[in-house]
């Protein structure tokens, strides 16, 4: 075949975003990594799964993928939480090798075979919450310059006081990490979700130009925000021609 | 961070000699009457579990193997190395960030990368480099434990399929990098082909000055 017929079936050369990992260098890829982003109860799941049936019905691959889920250090990032009090830059290397992990055996590799990779959360929450708890910015955005720009990221943005009746009906606690209570910020968990889910809506915000992210508004019903991603998807696969 | 402590630190290739002196080294603080910490690379609890998993099921990309020991290496940091040089220790520490720059760059990561990852480390007030010919070295290792694991042998950068010359390669590549960052970090080089009790003395006698700076009770305002 020749090099043209090559890029009509969309292949091309993975793009990363800071120095990359250099025998993946000369990767080519056939398939669409798809992120989406969002906080926990943000109904991120419930979109992940809607909008891999209807991908599937269509007839594509699809690989789901998400933080805590390597082989590697998917569990072991649980239990070091449970047992021990992990310091900030420790927290954030071990989700980063989690995440690593998870990238070079499942994400990459499903690329080149032309699966839709459809990201549950990708490396922006890694890098908002380490933002969040005062880390290093370069630092931060270093950590990552090994993962791969995705064809769209999109962010369900929510407002932390729609966000917290979503967690309540979800699991009527508040979770120790996801409320920011690692990080002392109020005595009180309600608050403390509030200022935390806060910061990292803004660091979100902040990230949005740098990486492209695309908002999608999450305060609305469940159906809406799958019919707009929907569409949202089908255009872009359309655009690049994914058969 | 404001540091009371001193931070020293040893590097040097498997079979250097380097923990040796270093252990001599924390008797004699020890002795001494300084309050001594030591640590140890690819020591923490939390860590060690899931990084000998992933060895042992030969896991490990060089992207995973690096930052798996650069979450070793803060749990540790985080945990005792920064508190502890806070509360005006003599902090010891057996192999620091020039061992992942060293192997992680042999094994193909980016470098300014790694060195961006370990940047919250302080620098040491003193690191000694242990210079060993890697015939030396491979040779005390290969007499002492004669089976090699796979990762410390570098079988995963397919140098050669026999562990014994994968690992010669490897280590004499290894060299070559403290060779480059020697200059550059300042390291304190010491012939690890010397007497154990020569090369202690050089050691003890480099520290010296650091103990003498530890008397004045009060710290010096700034």
């Amino acid at each position: 075949m020749t090099r043209d017929k090559y890029k009509d079936l969309g292949t091309r050369t993975v793009e990363f975003y800071g120095h990359g990992i250099k025998n993946l260098q000369d990767t080519e890829i056939k398939g669409r990594l798809i992120v989406i982003e969002g906080p926990d109860a943000s109904g991120r799941s419930t979109q992940i799964q809607s909008i891999t049936t209807r991908l599937e019905a269509d007839g594509h691959a699809v690989l789901n993928t998400g933080l805590k889920r390597s082989e590697l250090v998917g569990k072991g990032i649980l239990e070091a939480k449970e047992n021990f009090s992990l310091g900030k830059k420790t927290l954030a290397l071990y989700y980063a090798a989690d995440f690593a992990d998870q990238f070079e055996y499942k994400i990459i590799p499903a690329l080149q075979a032309g699966y839709i990779v459809l990201a549950d959360r990708y490396i922006y929450t890694l890098i908002a919450r380490n933002l969040a708890r005062g880390l290093d910015r370069t630092w931060c955005h270093n950590l990552y310059g090994f993962a791969i720009k995705p064809d769209i990221v999109f962010y369900l943005d929510v407002e932390p006081s729609v966000l917290i009746h979503r967690v309540f009906q979800k699991n009527s606690t508040l979770d120790y990490y996801e409320s920011g209570a690692d990080m002392g910020l109020s005595n009180d968990m309600y608050e403390s979700f509030l200022i935390y889910q806060k910061r990292i809506s803004q660091e979100f915000h902040a990230m949005q130009k740098r990486y492209g992210l695309v908002p999608i508004n999450g305060n609305r019903s469940v159906l809406e925000i799958q019919n707009d991603l929907q569409k949202r998807i089908d255009v872009f696969l359309r655009r690049v021609g994914h058969k | 961070m404001e540091k009371r402590g001193k931070l020293i630190i040893v590097e040097g290739i498997d079979g250097s000699g380097k923990s040796t002196q270093l252990h001599l080294l924390e008797k004699w603080l020890a002795y001494k009457g300084v309050n001594v910490f030591k640590s140890e690379w690819n020591s923490s609890e939390m860590v060690k579990e899931i990084t000998s998993k992933g060895k042992k099921k030969g896991l490990l990309t060089p992207t995973t193997f690096s930052l798996l020991h650069a979450t070793d290496f803060a749990d540790r940091y985080e945990r005792n190395i920064s508190p502890l040089l806070r509360a005006g220790y003599f902090v010891l520490a057996d192999r620091f960030v020039y061992t992942a720059f060293a192997r992680d760059i042999v094994r193909g990561c980016n470098p300014a990368w790694v060195k961006k990852v370990y940047d919250f480390a302080v620098k040491p007030d003193v690191a000694f480099y242990f210079k060993v010919p890697v015939d030396i070295a491979v040779d005390r290792i290969l007499i002492g434990r004669p089976k090699l694991k796979y990762y410390e042998a570098g079988m995963d950068m397919n140098l050669s399929n026999d562990p014994y010359e994968s690992y010669r390669i490897f280590q004499g590549r290894i060299i070559e990098q403290y060779d480059s960052l020697a200059e550059s970090e300042g390291f304190t080089i010491i012939d690890g082909t010397l007497n154990i009790e020569e090369q202690q003395n050089i050691v003890r006698k480099k520290i010296m000055p650091l103990l003498e700076d530890m008397k004045p009770a009060r710290s010096r305002t700034r």
